[in-house]
């Protein structure tokens, strides 16, 4: 599904190497999920594979289902099926979320050649989802993002995840800022959506996401590479002893 | 599906809507309205003369005291300078190289039926956007009146170059007591009421452009509502300048008695021709006692390319006139359009307690420039007043804001807040604000806010990652931004006005 080769980046303004040769391979059907020290770059991994500006890939590849996902547009990487929730979702003023959803889905459908949702479909979905995801009515029609909490934000982003049907999902410490009774629903929201044609990357700093998403394989960033894999077990042995021991591991 | 509630519908309108990007999509890259429609006129000679004034006077069939008025403000005008005050720069207008009228060939008989009347005016109607039956009865067709309407009620008031076209709804109108006709007709049917309140908002002499408009204006829209009545519909003239070379210098009238309440809009469009084109309009609003007017304008005229040929000067003088206690007026424009605007739709607060609200949408890009605002002329007492603009700045544009807020010292315990927000979009463009604040007594309370800001990228970069391209995201950020304004006009105007922030921001990113 997705495939990350030897993938370098450094900051377009200026002479810092973030990536430092990430090599990452999430197969159909399989939750991968990313840990990792404050600045290791997971987010930044995360934002060029969704084309945000301001990064220089120096070297390597990333394909989404074969297809080079490093020469296409956001909007372009975004129809082929990627989607990625952001640690920061975006506030903008005076746009509907509904408005916003409604736009991005049709958008996606256009860039397809599907046909578009017409506003009563669309309607009927949305509010669907948003029950699951205990988002009132209220919630989708203020702005997107204005004076949302924290854990707001995030069910948010998983609505607009459930909305647009990605095939690559990247989440990014969707779980911090959420209660426990938040994170039950995100977990259940994304766990609604696995399924064997769809991938997901989770990146996280605790276990306790991952005791209700149960990952496939669990992968250590540090310093701009992965400098470990392995099973879910991988995940509590950092939750109980730190990035330390590991990192001399591979020093 | 028949459980949708009205609420969950207007949530998806809100904001930009699917239109919008349909609209743009279909413009494909270009100006919308910049067809011309190849239709024989009538010109009076180029150049503007005594005797310009008079033919001009005569073809209207104006009284004796209408002919002398305009020739008095000939008069003034040949004394007058053109203002140089506002930020705008555009080559010297050679005032003598203009036609002064126009008139289609077609519209100097009266036609009996479809079949007369020349088809490309009648295209012309339908790219405005008219519904059929009104363009019926624009095209003069007789018993027009009667044919059962479709959809809206609007009634129309076109005006095609100097000239208008008639009107709808007159019947309908008149049953309630409403006048609505150009400004000509309400001159040979109610020369009383003209000559009451012509002149008497924005005096002949007031400014360059006003006297200008004062000597050689052709035609515009008259409306006069009598007290106690409530509009039943909503107003609306579309102006349109399709000849070359051709000013344009519509007239418009509106007065509410008291008591009364209308809803007035205004939409304007013109081809797309290299050579610049002059418009300069005067509106003229009374409100008497416990009166209300709303007053919307989607100003769309050609904005010229984008490396600034063509388009149109505009040079406007909007005023309403809050006579009575407790009168109000409402403003809301969307400016989008012209190479060159002027313009400063203004408020008298003269009644006690009257108020007036002014909200603006103003759009520069490419190498457009506006100079746009309003004055807020408190004389009464407790009067209250809100300016909301926004202006958007893209390419090479420059966009000012100009406002004053006068309190005068009779005008005690009044109230004034304005917020003033500019946003950039890229780095060659400017927003300037320029607030003049005067204030004569010391119980009123002027509020004043300000924020410029450039166009988010990471706002930009969120639309894109869910799929939107760059141009769908502009138009969704901008007319989030633009929100409050676009919620102050009428709702079908208000979703013309989403799709043309859109259009108008094509090609200012990427
Ligand atoms: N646009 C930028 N400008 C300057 N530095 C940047 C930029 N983007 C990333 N960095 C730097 O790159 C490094 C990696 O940042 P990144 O956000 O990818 O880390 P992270 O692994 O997501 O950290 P966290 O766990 O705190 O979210 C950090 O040192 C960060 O400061
Ligand atoms: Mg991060």
């Amino acid at each position: 599904m997705l495939s990350i080769k030897n993938l370098h980046v450094k900051l377009e303004d200026e002479d810092k190497q973030i990536l430092k040769g990430v090599n990452l391979e999430v197969e159909a059907g399989k939750v991968h999920a990313i840990m990792g020290p404050n600045g290791s770059g997971k987010s930044t991994l995360s934002y060029v594979l969704s084309g945000k500006g301001g990064y220089e890939v120096t070297d390597g590849t990333a394909k989404l289902e074969g297809v080079d996902l490093l020469d296409m547009e956001p909007e372009e990487r975004a129809a082929a099926g990627l989607f990625l929730a952001f640690q920061y979702p975006v506030e903008i003023p005076g746009v509907g979320n509904m408005t916003f959803l409604r736009t991005a889905v049709n958008a996606q459908r256009k860039a397809r050649g599907e046909e578009e949702m017409s506003a009563s479909e669309f309607l009927k979905v949305v509010r669907a989802k948003a029950k699951d995801l205990q988002i009132d009515a209220e919630m989708l029609k203020r702005p997107v993002n204005m004076g949302f909490s924290g854990g707001e934000k995030k069910r948010n982003e998983i609505l607009q995840m459930a909305m647009l049907e990605p095939k690559m999902c990247i989440l990014d410490e969707t779980d911090s800022g959420l209660d426990v009774d938040a994170m039950k629903l995100v977990a259940d929201g994304v766990n609604a959506l696995r399924s064997e044609g769809r991938g997901f990357l989770v990146i996280t700093h605790y276990q306790r996401l991952l005791d209700h998403i149960k990952p496939d394989v669990v992968h250590i960033m540090s310093d701009g590479r992965i400098i470990k894999s392995g099973g879910p077990e991988l995940a509590l042995d950092v939750e109980h002893n730190g990035y330390a021991d590991i990192k001399a591991e591979v020093a | 599906m028949d459980t949708i509630t009205l609420n969950e519908q207007s949530g998806v309108k809100d904001g930009v809507d699917q239109d919008t990007v349909d609209a743009v999509r279909e413009v494909g890259g270009k100006y919308k309205h910049g067809w011309s429609t190849d239709i024989e006129m009538d010109y009076a000679p180029k150049g503007l003369t005594p005797d310009i004034v008079r033919l001009i006077s005569k073809n209207n069939d104006e009284p004796e005291w209408l002919t002398e008025w305009r020739l008095a403000a000939y008069d003034r005008w040949l004394t007058k300078t053109e203002p140089t005050w506002a930020m705008v720069d555009y080559p010297e207008i050679d005032f003598q190289d203009q036609y002064y009228y126009a008139r289609p060939k077609s519209m100097a008989v009266k036609p009996k039926s479809l079949d007369e009347v020349d088809p490309k005016l009648l295209a012309t109607y339908a790219k405005l956007g008219i519904p059929l039956k009104e363009q019926m009865i624009l095209a003069g067709i007789e018993g027009a009146e009667n044919a059962p309407a479709e959809g809206r009620k609007v009634a129309v008031d076109a005006v095609f170059d100097s000239v208008s076209l008639g009107t709808t709804f007159q019947d309908e109108l008149k049953k309630a007591g409403v006048i609505f006709c150009s400004i000509s007709e309400a001159v040979r049917e109610h020369p009383e009421l003209v000559k009451k309140y012509l002149g008497t908002v924005v005096p002949v002499n007031d400014n360059f452009y006003a006297t200008l408009n004062s000597a050689v204006f052709s035609d515009g829209s008259f409306v006069y509502v009598p007290p106690g009545v409530r509009c039943p519909m909503e107003l609306s003239t579309y102006f349109r300048i399709n000849a070359e070379n051709t000013g344009q210098f519509e007239r418009t009238l509106i007065i509410a008695d008291k008591g009364s309440y209308v809803s007035y809009l205004e939409g304007c469009t013109a081809p797309q021709r290299d050579e610049s084109q002059l418009h300069a309009a005067v509106v003229e609003i009374i409100i008497e006692e416990d009166a209300e007017v709303k007053y919307s304008t989607v100003q769309n005229w050609y904005p010229g390319d984008e490396n600034g040929k063509g388009g149109i000067y505009n040079f406007v003088t909007k005023r309403a006139d809050c006579r009575g206690d407790r009168a109000k007026v409402m403003w809301t424009q969307v400016e989008t359009g012209s190479a060159v605007t002027w313009k400063y739709p203004s408020c008298i607060l003269r009644g006690d307690d009257s108020q007036g609200e002014f909200y603006s949408i103003a759009i520069a890009n490419n190498m457009q420039q506006a100079d746009t605002g309003t004055k807020m002329i408190h004389l009464g007492k407790r009067t209250k007043s809100r300016i909301v603009s926004k202006g958007i700045s893209a390419g090479k544009a420059q966009n000012t804001y100009r406002g004053l807020v006068s309190m005068h010292p009779k005008a005690k315990e009044s109230r004034n807040y304005t917020q003033c927000d500019s946003l950039l979009i890229g780095s060659e463009c400017g927003a300037h604000t320029v607030p003049y604040i005067e204030v004569k007594n010391n119980s009123s309370r002027v509020e004043h806010e300000a924020t410029t800001s450039k166009v988010d990228d990471d706002q930009l970069f969120y639309c894109r990652s869910r799929g939107m391209d760059e141009e769908e995201a502009v138009a969704l950020v901008v007319n989030g931004f633009c929100k409050d304004v676009l919620q102050a006009l009428p709702m079908e105007f208000a979703m013309e006005a989403q799709a043309l922030v859109a259009i108008s921001l094509e090609g200012s990113v990427g």
